[in-house]
C-alpha cells in the first residue's frame, strides 16, 4: 500500500470533476512537490472539496488524481500516500494521546518496539512530552492539534493536506503551530497543501498559492506574486485590503 | 499591475499549465471516470454487508409468516372465504371500538393533567411523578392485567366498596370496561409525557413574553398551549389507537368472551383452541389490513411510533398561576396518579400476600424463570445486533452517496425495522405457527419463534437508543478511520464500541424488558414443555390459582422494573 513516493511526491489532479448535489467542481492544477501551496478562495468555492478529491474521502466522476507518478483515483484514503489534518476532530475522545499517535502506525494497535519509540519521538518534537496519557478532552485546543501533528509524523507520508487546521486557534498560537508546520515540512521534505482564510499564515509559512472560485482553480503561481499585487482581481477582491486583511485575521473564525 | 497578470495563467477551462511548474496532464481517460470507479473499491464496506445480513433476518422471520398465511388461504380457499362471517365483523367491530374509547379516555385527560404538570415545574414529587408514568412502558401487560384485577375485580381491593355504591354485588371488570381501564392505564401516562415533552419545548422566550404581557392561564392556554398541543394531538391519538388495536394480553386477560374479544385474541384462539387455520388466515389478513391503515394514516401525520423512556428535565418557567388554577391542576395530577399508581400498589399488595418462598422453590416456577431470562437475554443481543447492523448500513450508506438521492436498500436500512410494527407478533407468529403446523413438533420450536420475534419487535426502541449516539461517533470519526485505514473489527473495537457501549445498555436492558414480559407469541407455542415466567402467570390465572398469579406478577414486574430502571440509567449517563 504504502509504495515508495519518498519525500516530494507531485499532486496533481487531471481534469478531475466532481459534483455534490447541484454544485459541481473542475480542478486541474498540479502541486510543487516538496513545498507549501496555500489553497485560498471563498467560503464555498471548493478548497475543502479539492483536498477531499486528494485524501479520497471523495471520489471524482471523471478525471485522475495522480500522486507521484501514481494514479490514486480508485484507491481508499488509507491506502494513499497522504496525511491530513482538518479542523477539528482529529483525535478519538476516547483514547490517550499516545493511542491517537499510535494509530498512525498501525490501525489495530499492535506496534513494535521501533515504533512505539517513533511515537515517543514524535510527541516529543510536536513538545507533548509528559502528555502522553492524556485524553483529548484534558487538552488546550493547540495541543490537540499538535497530537494530531504527531501522528502525521509517526504516518510519514509524502503529501501533507491541512484543511484549516490553526482557525479556532489565538492569533499566538497559530504563529507557533505554523512555525512547526514549516519546521516538520523543511525536515521531511513533504508537499503540503494548506487550507487557510488567512492571508498572515499564508505569507508566514506558504511559497505557492492556489485561488479556488467557483469550483475550479481561478489562478495559481508563486505566493510572492499574489501578495505583491500580481493576482486575478477576485483574489485582490477576497483577501481585501492590506489593513482590512489585518483586522480579519485578529478575528477567530 | 496588468503586467504582473501574465505570470498568473488560468488552468481551467484552458488548460494551459500555470507559472512554470504545472505540466499539461496526461489525458484523462473519460470514459472510465464515468463509470463511477468508486463502485469497484468501496463495495467493501462491512458495515453494509451486517446491515443486508440484518435485513435478511427480518425479511425472513417476516416473509416466512406471509408464505405459511398465503399458503394456507391458496389451500383452503373456500375456508378462508367462508371464514369473513357475521363473527368476523363482530370481532373487527369490536376491535375498533375498543381502540377508539381507549384512544378518547387516554388522550383527552392526558391533555389537561400534561398541561397541569407543565404549569407546576417544580414541586415535591413531580420527577418521581413523571418516573412512575414511565414504569408502564416497560411493565408487562399481563401484571397490569393483574394489577387492575387485584384492585377493581369482583374479589379485588374496591369490590366491596364499588358494590355498595352500585347497589348489590361488584360484577368485576371483565369485558369492555376491563379493557379500557387496562389500556387507559397504559396510555395515559405515555400521552401525558409525550404531551409534557412538546410543552417543554415551547421556548422560555414565549413564557417570558406572556407573563409580561400578564396573561392570564385562559390566554396562555388559547395562544401558547393549545397550539403546540394541538400539532402533536394526531401523532399521540394515533400512536395510542396503534398500541390498542394491536393489544393481545390486555383482551385475552381482561375481555369477556366473545363478546368482548379482538382480532388479535381471535387470532389466537382460531389457532390454540378452534384448529381453524382457515379462519386464522382471515383473521390475520383483515388485522394486518387495518394495521397498515393506520400506519399509513399515523406517517401521514409525521407520528413516531416508537415513543421514548426518557424525559428532559423541566426547564426554568416564568408561571404565575391562581389560587383556583393550582387546586384544579393538584385535583387533575392527583387524581392521574391515583389511576396509574392504584394497580402497581395492588400488584404489590397482592403479591406480597402470595406465598413467595414456596412459589420460589416451585420447579415449574424455577424452570419457567429460567427460560424467561434465556430467551428474553437471546432476544436482547439479538436486537440490539440486529439494530446496530442496520444503522451502521445506513450510516455508511448515506456517508457513500454525496447528494444523490437515496438507494432502496439505504431507506430498507432506514426504515425497515419499522416494518415490524405494521405486523403485531401475534401475525408473526400465526403464520409461522401454520406454516409448522405438520412439521412434527411445532412447538418444540417455541424458543427459536419466541427470541426471534421479540428481538424484531423490540428494535425500533434498539434503534431509537442506538441510532443518535452512532451518528454522533460517526459524524466525527469517520474520515479519520477512513484515513487511518480503521475499519472492519478493528474499527468496532477500538472506535464504535467505547462510545455506543452505554446506548447499547440502554437498548439491551429495555429489550430484554419487554421480551421477558411478553405474552404474545409464547401465547401460540408456550406448551408444558416450554413456558415463560407470562406464559405460567397466564395458566395459574386460567386455572383460579389467584394467588400464585399475584405472586409471580410481583416477581415479573420487579424484574422488569429493574431491567427498565438500569436503560434509563445508562441512557442518562450516556447522554450526561
Amino acid at each position: 500500500m504504502n509504495e515508495p513516493v519518498r519525500a516530494g511526491a507531485a499532486v496533481k489532479l487531471e481534469s478531475v470533476e466532481f459534483s455534490y448535489g447541484e454544485t459541481s467542481f473542475t480542478f486541474d492544477v498540479a502541486f510543487v512537490p516538496g513545498e507549501i501551496t496555500a489553497v485560498m478562495g471563498p467560503s464555498g468555492s471548493g478548497k475543502s472539496t479539492l483536498l477531499n478529491l486528494v485524501a479520497g474521502f471523495e471520489m471524482p466522476q471523471a478525471g485522475r488524481v495522480v500522486i507521484g507518478r501514481t494514479d490514486v483515483t480508485l484507491e481508499a484514503p488509507a491506502n494513499r500516500p497522504v496525511s491530513m489534518v482538518f479542523q477539528e476532530n482529529n483525535l478519538f475522545s476516547h483514547l490517550s494521546v499516545e493511542d491517537n499517535v499510535g494509530l498512525g502506525c498501525s490501525p489495530s494497535f499492535k506496534l513494535s518496539t521501533a515504533e512505539r519509540d517513533a511515537v515517543g519521538e514524535a510527541l516529543a518534537r510536536t513538545g507533548l512530552d509528559g502528555k502522553q496519557c492524556r485524553l483529548p478532552r484534558e487538552l488546550s485546543g493547540g495541543e490537540r492539534q499538535r497530537v494530531a501533528l504527531a501522528r502525521v509524523l509517526v504516518r510519514d507520508r509524502p503529501v501533507l493536506l491541512l484543511d484549516e487546521p490553526f482557525a479556532s486557534l489565538g492569533p499566538a498560537l497559530r504563529d507557533g503551530m505554523l512555525d512547526l508546520v514549516a519546521n516538520l515540512q523543511a525536515e521531511r521534505r513533504m508537499t503540503v497543501l494548506f487550507v487557510t482564510h488567512q492571508p498572515e499564515d499564508a505569507r508566514r509559512i506558504v511559497k505557492n498559492m492556489v485561488f479556488v472560485e467557483n469550483g475550479a482553480v481561478a489562478a495559481a503561481g508563486p505566493a510572492e506574486h499574489f501578495f505583491n499585487g500580481g493576482g486575478p482581481e477576485a483574489f485582490r477582491r477576497y483577501i481585501g485590503s492590506e489593513n482590512e486583511s489585518r483586522d480579519v485575521a485578529r478575528k477567530r473564525t | 499591475m496588468a503586467r504582473r497578470d501574465e505570470q498568473i495563467v488560468l488552468p481551467h477551462p484552458t488548460g494551459t499549465p500555470f507559472s512554470g511548474w504545472s505540466e499539461k496532464g496526461v489525458p484523462t481517460n473519460r470514459f472510465l471516470g464515468t463509470l463511477q470507479p468508486m463502485h469497484s473499491t468501496r463495495t467493501s464496506d462491512p458495515r453494509i454487508h451486517a446491515g443486508i445480513i440484518a435485513l435478511a433476518f427480518v425479511t425472513l422471520l417476516i416473509g416466512g409468516a406471509f408464505a405459511g398465511l398465503i399458503a394456507e388461504g391458496a389451500r383452503d380457499m373456500s375456508g378462508a372465504y367462508a371464514a369473513f362471517d357475521g363473527y368476523l365483523a363482530r370481532v373487527a367491530r369490536f376491535t375498533l371500538w375498543q381502540a377508539i374509547l381507549s384512544t378518547l379516555f387516554s388522550v383527552l385527560p392526558a391533555l389537561f393533567v400534561a398541561r397541569a404538570l407543565a404549569r407546576h415545574p417544580r414541586f415535591f414529587g413531580r420527577d418521581l411523578i413523571l418516573q412512575l408514568f414511565a414504569v408502564p412502558l416497560a411493565l408487562p401487560a399481563i401484571v397490569a392485567a393483574l394489577g387492575i384485577l387485584a384492585l377493581y375485580g369482583r374479589a379485588g381491593y374496591f369490590a366491596g366498596f364499588l358494590s355498595e355504591l352500585g347497589g348489590g354485588t361488584w360484577p368485576g371488570i371483565y369485558g369492555l370496561s376491563g379493557i379500557l381501564v387496562a389500556h387507559v392505564f397504559f396510555n395515559l401516562p405515555l400521552a401525558v409525557r409525550l404531551f409534557l415533552e412538546v410543552l417543554h419545548a415551547v421556548p422560555a422566550d414565549q413564557w417570558r413574553l406572556a407573563s409580561q404581557l400578564g396573561m392570564g392561564a385562559r390566554p396562555a392556554f388559547r395562544l401558547i398551549e393549545w397550539p403546540v398541543l394541538r400539532q402533536a394531538l394526531p401523532g399521540v391519538a394515533g400512536l395510542v389507537f396503534m398500541l390498542c388495536i394491536t393489544s393481545f394480553t390486555i383482551v385475552l386477560t381482561l375481555g369477556g368472551g366473545p363478546r368482548a374479544t379482538t382480532l388479535e385474541v381471535a387470532i389466537y384462539q382460531a389457532l390454540r383452541f378452534d384448529f381453524d387455520p382457515a379462519r386464522a388466515v382471515s383473521l390475520t389478513l383483515l388485522q394486518i389490513g387495518l394495521t397498515l391503515v393506520v400506519v399509513l394514516v399515523l406517517a401521514r401525520l409525521g407520528a413516531n411510533t416508537t415513543g421514548d423512556a426518557n424525559l428532559q428535565v423541566a426547564p426554568r418557567r416564568y408561571h404565575s398561576v391562581g389560587k383556583g388554577e393550582a387546586l384544579l391542576n393538584v385535583t387533575l395530577i392527583v387524581l392521574a396518579l391515583a389511576f396509574v399508581a392504584g394497580p402497581m400498589a395492588a400488584t404489590v399488595a397482592a403479591g406480597v400476600q402470595a406465598d413467595l418462598g414456596r412459589l420460589v422453590m416451585e420447579d415449574a416456577v424455577r424452570r419457567a424463570a429460567l427460560t424467561s431470562m434465556v430467551l428474553a437475554f437471546v432476544s436482547a443481543l439479538l436486537a440490539s445486533v440486529l439494530s446496530l447492523a442496520l444503522i451502521m448500513a445506513r450510516r455508511a450508506l448515506a456517508l457513500r452517496r454525496s447528494g444523490q438521492g437515496r438507494t432502496l436498500l439505504e431507506h430498507a436500512t432506514d426504515t425497515g425495522a419499522g416494518f415490524v410494527l405494521v405486523v403485531p407478533p401475534i401475525v408473526i407468529g400465526a403464520g409461522w405457527f401454520v406454516l409448522l403446523r405438520h412439521s412434527s413438533d411445532v412447538f418444540a420450536l417455541a424458543p427459536v419463534m419466541v427470541a426471534a420475534v421479540n428481538a424484531v419487535m423490540a428494535m425500533p426502541f434498539a434503534i431509537r437508543a442506538l441510532r443518535p449516539a452512532y451518528d454522533a461517533a460517526s459524524e466525527r470519526h469517520e474520515r479519520l478511520c477512513a484515513l487511518l485505514g480503521i475499519s472492519g473489527w478493528n474499527r468496532l473495537k477500538l472506535i464504535d464500541w467505547p462510545p455506543l457501549r452505554r446506548p447499547l445498555a440502554t437498548a439491551f436492558a429495555f429489550a430484554m424488558a419487554l421480551s421477558l414480559g411478553d405474552l404474545g407469541v409464547i401465547a401460540l407455542f408456550g406448551s408444558d414443555s416450554v413456558q415463560t415466567l407470562p406464559y405460567l402467570l397466564l395458566s395459574r390465572m386460567g386455572s383460579y390459582r389467584t394467588e400464585d398469579a399475584a405472586g409471580l406478577a410481583l416477581i415479573l414486574g420487579a424484574v422488569c422494573l429493574v431491567l427498565m430502571l438500569a436503560a434509563s440509567r445508562f441512557g442518562k449517563e450516556a447522554s450526561a
